[in-house]
């Protein structure tokens, strides 16, 4: 009896942590979201872009910032070569009003942010399976658009302090896909700030 | 040597008087704690003073150890602020909000070296909790209620 009630237990517990996540390999979601310049931006405006480094983030998350100057270098250095950020905030704003696209506006300009920054008002989140901020996507082309996800995970391995990162993970990947050998690690778990939503 | 003793009084006297400090832990450390198997039940809740659902429920779990008093539940704060906010954030947090359980900070900062560790399911976004006895465990992701957190403490404790 014991047992039975502990297993329904495991199973109640897991029915509140799943969340159907894209594995590495699955093909990509495609989105339409609203930019911080006002204009939409979806993923099928990269059909000519070797990928996408596809990074749910937000303006108040301490890893977030943490994070923001290394994510402006990463798509300084990687857009040129065909490998663009896109940053999409999936914070609910009722939740959390310090991500409001008036508030993204500001952060993205103060901050000089030479990549999109859009709004996710259509649960992108969800079908991605992000549940942090920030929390990384390098998804691939594999030829007019076609996207696959090739990684996921955190940018490094020391959110505190860049100059102790001594595993640089999507960096590592877009090297291993310009080389075409496998991504590996695929997956890195990281902690961060959980997306705010109301369920 | 006398002055000697009263000097060492004083330099003690705060942390004495704090009644609360904060002992780092690490990947090996939080691994050993996870295989504590013993009659026990663990209550190990990770948290950061930034996190808003984090502080809203360290409440229930402040009132959880002050229930139990590390009887035969053990309540584990494993704080994941940055180890360099120590001094500015967590301990001023913890005396505000008069926490008196068990603060642990974690200085691990290679995340994903531990974060499966604790459960196969953490995707690594906080609050997380795993309480657990010998070999019986149940983990969440998110935040928790006060009638969640007893009841599922009182599973554990009582199998």
């Amino acid at each position: 009896m014991k047992k039975l009630m502990f297993t329904a237990l495991i199973a109640f517990a897991a029915s509140m942590v799943t969340n159907a996540q894209l594995e590495p390999g699955d093909k990509a979601v495609d989105f339409k979201l609203p930019n911080v310049d006002g204009k939409m931006v979806a993923l099928s405006d990269y059909a000519e872009e070797k990928g996408v480094i596809l990074i749910f983030t937000c303006n108040p998350c301490p890893f977030s910032k943490a994070y923001e100057q290394r994510i402006i270098k990463m798509h300084n250095r990687f857009s040129t070569i065909g490998y663009p950020v896109v940053a999409i905030n999936p914070n609910d704003i009722s939740l959390s009003p310090d991500d409001t696209m008036e508030k993204m506006k500001e952060r993205a300009s103060e901050k000089e942010y030479p990549f999109v920054y859009l709004k996710d008002n259509s649960e992108v989140f969800k079908a991605y399976g992000a549940t942090r901020t920030p929390h990384v996507f390098l998804l691939k082309n594999n030829g007019s658009g076609d996207y696959t996800v090739a990684f996921i995970g955190a940018i490094d391995n020391n959110a505190m302090d860049e100059k102790a990162v001594s595993e640089k993970y999507v960096e590592q990947a877009i090297i291993s896909l310009e080389q075409g050998v496998k991504v590996d690690p695929e997956e890195v778990k990281a902690v961060g700030c959980t997306i705010k939503t109301r369920g | 040597m006398i002055s000697r003793f009263l000097i060492l009084i004083l330099f003690l006297m705060p942390f004495v008087l704090n009644g609360q400090n904060v002992q780092p832990i690490d990947k090996d450390g939080l691994v050993e704690l996870l295989e504590s198997k013993n009659k026990t039940t663990y209550v190990v809740n990770f948290w950061a003073t930034w996190c808003a659902p984090c502080v809203s429920e360290i409440g229930y779990f402040e009132s959880l150890h002050n229930v139990y008093g590390n009887k035969d539940v053990h309540v584990k704060l494993v704080n994941l602020d940055f180890p360099n906010q120590l001094e500015s954030r967590v301990i001023p947090f913890i005396k505000e909000n008069k926490i008196t359980a068990e603060v642990l900070q974690m200085t691990d900062l290679d995340y994903n070296s531990w974060i499966s560790e604790v459960d196969a399911n953490w995707s690594g976004a906080i609050p997380a909790t795993l309480i657990f006895k010998g070999n019986e465990k149940i983990f969440f992701e998110g935040e928790l209620t006060r009638e969640q957190l007893f009841e599922n403490v009182n599973k554990i404790r009582n199998l």
